[in-house]
């Protein structure tokens, strides 16, 4: 019993033994085919991906930085370039708490308030936050040597123009981010990214790059945009422009200025400005940019072009008789008056006078369609295609609806509206001997072809006239330049509003060529609501006219075309007044 | 045989020593062509903002001032202008 009872336990127990060695083989067999399999499946399967992760262990894609282009002038001095600043970042889910005289001193290198500071901090769940953008890198650098951790700098471009307001409007400015927002900054701003570079390279444990692994992708930089401002006679124009509208006490103003052989923009300017560097405090009012953008009556300008269009039908020489009577003319139903009548007085003087029955009686001889077709050939009712943002085209009805009032007022300048560049470009047929060229903010090599909208005779006739306008007896004597014979034509219209007219408000504008001789530049001003006393053209808008022009003959080494010492004493003649 | 395997061995083991020394060199010679690159992008960053500083000391309406208040300079007017005519001819 007791021998049988051994041997059973001991069967019993080899049993359980080798039960038991194959279960423990077999758990080592299966975890070693599960190795086999999991290093199949990683060499397999998985290996583009691990070689991609171990790659990304010690390669570095670092973005090379492309230069914004710079904005020059025509002679090449900058009005707008970007320079390296630093921003302050930090990572606040990474860093620990701030003592009280960490943030102090954070706060003052930053010249922020330690609130803001603390704020910024605060919230532990944001992985990064600005702490202040665009510092100078002195300025950043007096934070960095805080060393406090958690906090680093980051280089990043601002846009900065050294003339700031005088040239806002036409530049424009960019964001934050260095995207263009108005101006040429805007509609050019493909051409002055540039496109960013990149290169591959294997960085040490320090940091340092060992190689370069793949070939480097340099950055192109933005290009340069060369501008057909002259960036001195645009300070001129701006400051005689911003004196006129304090002077006058004027609600805004604009002046345009171009080079009468190439339709080169040289010089434009708007009131109210801004300052593009300091974008904080932005009225939208003061970022338009009216000469381009608003369209306003232009009033008695556009009484030449009745003139030489009739001139040019054969109509009329300059030397005709109008009978402009007792100064009232009545077309279907509308009475054109002039406040004082002239009785009967030749063509020149209808300009010098700036007669409105004598323009409306010259454009009553002609047809409505060759008027319009006058008018569009000048380019109103259409877009200057300056390639700047928001340009208006101004308003020019089809002829087929004018009714003969309409007809009659369009030649002193009423129901029909353009924006200053327009007149200052169709005032170009009388300065280049009867072509239009297009209008070009870019310095050009050579002039653009124009296209012979009046004959050179006639442009010339026109051009003796404007002259008178700016002699003893016409409306601008005012517009006179020492030493040079200009000419021109005033303009000072009401305000249209709800659909009449507000007759306590204007604009008084002028537009003229110098000099006679030879001319060489077209400068248009625009004086927008003046409310101190003066409001006629010949008042406002002439006397910047003069001091423009004076400044642009001397800048330009132009030599005067007039006898010395005429007329600076008589143009204290009163002007007279131009009807309205 | 033996003599041969020998000679190539001593010229494995000079070859084997060139490429460290180039590799030695290629690296030396990068770390130099870093500090040039950082060097030019360091006068790149100064030249534009030396060209910004250019162009706000030359604006025109600082010179303007400048000439006007401190250095009481202004534009002569007409009597003080004489126009010299170029004689024909002469």
């Amino acid at each position: 019993m007791k021998m049988a009872n051994y041997k059973a336990t001991a069967n019993y127990s080899v049993k359980l033994q080798t039960w038991r060695a194959y279960s423990v083989l077999g758990a080592l067999l299966a975890l070693f085919l599960l190795l086999i399999g999991r290093a199949a499946y990683l060499q397999g399967y998985k290996e583009d991906f691990l070689i991609k992760e171990g790659e990304q262990r010690f390669t570095r894609k670092l973005t090379l930085e492309a230069n914004r282009g710079m904005i020059t002038d025509r002679n090449g001095k900058a009005l707008a370039i970007s320079t390296p600043v630093q921003s302050i970042t930090a990572f606040p889910s990474d860093m620990d708490d701030l003592s009280a005289s960490q943030t102090a001193a954070l706060a003052s290198a930053l010249d922020l308030a330690p609130e803001d500071v603390k704020r910024k901090l605060e919230d532990k769940r944001r992985d990064f936050v600005f702490l202040r953008r665009q510092m100078s890198p002195e300025a950043a650098e007096r934070v960095m040597s805080l060393d406090i951790p958690g906090i680093s700098k980051q280089t990043e471009y601002r846009r900065y123009y050294p003339a700031g307001e005088e040239t806002a409007h036409i530049i424009g400015f960019t964001d934050i981010d260095n995207h263009g927002q108005e101006g040429f900054e805007l509609t050019r701003d493909a051409m002055l990214v540039g496109k960013p570079g990149s290169r591959e390279v294997i960085k040490d444990r320090n940091g340092f790059i060992v190689e370069d692994i793949a070939s480097i992708e340099a950055p192109r930089d933005g290009q340069t945009l060369t501008l057909s401002i002259d960036s001195d006679l645009q300070h001129l124009a701006y400051s005689e422009l911003k004196q006129s509208v304090e002077i006058n006490k004027a609600k805004g103003g604009g002046i345009v200025v171009l080079d009468a052989r190439t339709g080169e923009v040289l010089a434009l300017a708007n009131m109210p400005s801004y300052n593009p560097n300091n974008r904080e405090k932005l009225d939208p009012d003061a970022r338009r940019n009216r000469a381009l953008t608003d369209a306003y009556e232009p009033g008695s300008t556009m009484k030449p072009f009745t003139v030489a269009e009739a001139i040019e039908q054969n109509k009329i020489t300059p030397n005709s008789m109008i009978d402009t009577g007792n100064g009232r003319y009545v077309v279907g139903g509308y009475t054109t008056t002039d406040a004082h009548p002239h009785g009967n007085i030749s063509v020149q003087q209808v300009i010098k006078y700036s007669s409105n029955v004598g323009a409306a009686k010259i454009q009553m001889m002609m047809s409505r369609e060759s008027i319009w077709n006058l008018y569009n050939e000048l380019g109103f009712g259409t877009q200057p295609h300056t390639g700047f943002p928001g340009e208006t085209s101004g308003r020019l009805r089809a002829w087929k609806n004018w009714v003969p009032v309409d007809q009659a007022t369009m030649s002193h300048g009423n129901g029909i509206s353009v924006s200053l560049l327009q007149i200052a470009r169709a005032y170009q047929i009388f300065a280049t001997d009867g072509q239009e060229r297009p209008i070009s903010f870019q310095r050009l090599v050579a002039p653009l072809p124009g296209k012979q909208v009046i004959k050179p005779e006639t442009a010339k006739e026109i051009r003796d006239m404007l002259q008178m306008v700016t002699e003893p007896g016409g409306t601008a004597p005012q517009a006179r330049v020492v030493g040079y014979r200009v000419g021109g034509k005033t303009g000072t219209a009401y305000k249209p509003e709800n659909g009449g007219y507000n007759f306590s408000r204007y604009v008084g504008s002028f537009v003229g060529v110098a000099p006679m001789s030879d001319p060489r530049v077209i400068v248009a001003v625009m004086i927008d609501e003046p409310s101190a006393g003066k409001h006629f053209g010949g008042d406002v808008a002439a006397p910047v006219f003069s001091k423009v022009v004076a400044g642009c003959m001397r800048m330009m080494g132009i030599p005067p075309d007039a006898p010395q010492n005429t007329g600076a004493e008589d143009t204290n003649v009163p002007a007279e007044k131009e009807e309205m | 045989m033996t003599r041969l395997n020998l000679l190539l061995l001593l010229v494995m083991i000079v070859c084997a020593l060139g490429v460290v020394t180039s590799q030695h060199k290629a690296r030396r010679a990068y770390i130099e062509l870093q500090k040039a690159q950082a060097e030019a992008h360091r006068l790149e960053v100064e030249w534009g903002q030396l060209q910004l500083e250019q162009g706000t000391w030359g604006m025109h309406s600082r010179i303007d001032k400048e000439a006007s208040s401190r250095l009481g300079m202004h534009v002569p007017d007409a009597a003080h202008v004489r126009v010299a005519p170029l004689k024909s001819g002469a």
